[in-house]
């Protein structure tokens, strides 16, 4: 069974139609590439995976459950967790407390206002094994703000990891990174491979091939191409397209 | 505002100096000129601040017509007294629950709101109270207001305590503030807290982390609302009665500049900060001139200008830039505390 599955998945804003029937499955520990050009409609479609836009109509499983038009946290709640392409860490938060508050164990005493989070030997460790995957063990305690951009993508993994999802989604992770940083992100994703169900939307192509299991092309809210990296080397419709500029 | 140190502390340092230093004020405020009813006054209305700075600068929610509930807490207190029981606890505690009910009502209309739109129907809502309690002339008396409100004893079963007297009063309500303070930094820096300020920093990432925004939202407005209510009740024990002004635009709009001109965005304390800074300013510049409102109006203005983070804000700045020097005046120091 499909981790994650969208069919017929279909957004209209007013009378623009954003996606069209776009259908797809991602398996457990599949690494799921999406590209296509601005303004596609991907983001859209990572808004429908996770709660923030209500499709027209189409359905959307996470590990065989039906979660169409359920709102963003409780489709977070069922392992569904997603990185943004405008950065949205919680600035004043230093890194551990960042990635504190996504663990699901804070999220499960969330309401709990009678003991102290600051201090709490088990929220800390946890937070810290984290960090330690993503290579910020060293700033655990620099607040988020005053980190450098390339850590702070950095921290934007770390958070989505923290909620232990089964679903990762990540929207644009190696936009305004530079080459350094993409290898070091492009190490961390190949190293998360296969444990989760990975989504990526994605413009860098080498990021892309290199790591995806499978990739689908979406285009004016279709779903006009999709298969291995190498069928889609292949694909006409890639090779014409400024996309397919690959060596 | 950041983790501040000793923030999993029940009781900090800072909180037994400002407990010790508040416990002698009655012996020195007569001679400093002013008076003692001044005391319980700074005392009720830094509860309120704090108890609206749980909203204001802990989730960033902006609540415009707070003194609803604090009026609402104030007529409740007596009302309860007149109508069901004259004792204090169960008076206190019917201030909270009707300022609270007030408030959980209001919350689940306001609560998927955001920015100014959450500001207006907190204003909006505001109005309806303001206007009920001026028109309903046979249960709260109206302009008139609620008079002869008792100061009732408190009642610990083997004695009771006579709280007639404003210096009894204050070292009651000073017991009572301490309280709401070593509860309000806890619920700061509990998990319920640390979430709140996610919220105030991202709406869109706490929810995507699994956060039910709105039932927090609901939440803290409640708790805020039956806290500035057990303040209000405080206020109608001191004053003896109780008015519509204080449930008014204009006395909401008085805290809300307290918490600002203090530093409540920054700082835990600022809020008693913003409090003492403003009552003191009414006395000692409103016996000089009528028109004190004009130059606390322009101490408002500067601050919005040159120091949005409040008193606190500049005292915090103040320190970070003097830290540095410090540390290189006194290097024995460092060295004995390294060896």
């Amino acid at each position: 069974m499909a981790m994650l599955e969208a069919r017929d998945i279909h957004v209209r804003f007013g009378d623009r139609v954003v996606l069209e029937d776009i259908s797809l499955a991602v398996e457990p520990g599949e690494f799921h590439g999406i590209m296509g050009p601005n303004g596609a409609g991907k983001t859209t479609f990572f808004n429908v995976l996770t709660g923030r836009v209500r499709p027209s109509r189409g359905t959307v499983r996470i590990g065989g459950e039906d979660v169409t038009g359920l709102s963003p946290h409780a489709i977070a709640a069922r392992g569904v967790a997603r990185s943004f392409q405008i950065m949205t860490l919680f600035d004043e938060f230093t890194a551990r407390e960042n990635v504190e508050v996504a663990l699901p164990e804070f999220r499960a005493r969330g309401f709990d206002g009678r003991r102290a989070a600051v201090g709490d030997p088990a929220f800390a460790a946890a937070a810290r094994a984290v960090l330690a995957e993503v290579g910020l063990a060293e700033k655990a305690e620099t607040v988020a703000k005053d980190l450098p951009y390339g850590d702070r993508r950095a921290l934007e993994i770390a958070v989505a990891l923290a909620q232990r999802p089964r679903v990762l989604c990540l929207d644009e992770p190696t936009s305004g990174l530079g080459l350094d940083g993409v290898t070091r992100l492009a190490a961390l994703v190949a190293g998360l491979k296969g444990r989760l169900s990975i989504v990526a939307v994605e413009h860098d192509m080498e990021f892309l091939f290199g790591l995806a299991d499978r990739i689908s092309v979406i285009h004016w809210g279709q779903v006009v191409a999709h298969g291995l990296p190498a069928e889609l080397r292949a694909n006409p419709w890639v090779r014409r397209s400024n996309l397919g500029r690959l060596q | 505002m950041r983790t501040p140190p000793h923030a999993a502390r029940l009781v900090t340092p800072a909180m037994l100096m400002v407990g010790l230093v508040l416990a002698t004020v009655p012996l020195w405020i007569a001679k400093v000129g002013l008076y003692p009813y001044l005391g319980v006054e700074i005392l009720i209305w830094s509860l309120y601040a704090l108890a609206f700075n749980l909203l204001l600068g802990t989730a960033g929610l902006p609540s415009f017509g707070h003194g609803a509930y604090f009026g609402i807490g104030a007529y409740a207190f007596g009302l309860f007294q007149f109508n069901v029981a004259a004792n204090l606890w169960l008076c206190l505690g019917a201030a909270c629950l009707a300022a609270a009910a007030a408030g959980g009502l209001v919350s689940l209309f306001i609560s998927h709101r955001r920015g100014i739109y959450y500001a207006f129907m907190t204003i909006a809502f505001s109005q309806i109270f303001w206007v009920l309690a001026v028109k309903t002339h046979s249960v709260t008396g109206g302009e008139d207001g609620l008079l002869k409100i008792a100061r009732l004893p408190a009642d610990f079963g083997v004695a009771a305590i006579d709280l007639t007297s404003n210096t009894a009063l204050y070292y009651f309500v000073l017991v009572v503030f301490m309280l709401g303070v070593v509860g309000l930094w806890r619920l700061t820096h509990s998990p319920f807290g640390r979430v709140l300020s996610a919220i105030r920093q991202s709406e869109t990432r706490a929810a995507h982390l699994g956060y039910p925004v709105r039932r927090y939202k609901m939440a803290v407005f409640t708790l805020s609302a039956a806290l500035s209510g057990l303040a209000g009740g405080l206020f109608a024990m001191a004053q003896n009665s109780a008015f519509p002004d204080v449930m008014s635009l204009h006395y909401s709009g008085i805290v809300v500049m307290m918490v600002l001109v203090g530093g409540g965005l920054v700082s835990f304390w600022g809020p008693v900060v913003g409090v003492v800074v403003y009552l003191i300013a009414r006395d000692v510049i409103g016996a000089v001139t009528n028109a004190w409102m004009l130059w606390f109006g322009l101490l408002f203005v500067a601050i919005v200008l040159f120091k949005p983070e409040g008193i606190a804000g500049a005292v915090q700045s103040g320190r970070a830039a003097l830290a540095p020097k410090l540390r290189r005046r006194s290097p024995p120091l460092a060295a004995a505390e390294r060896g």
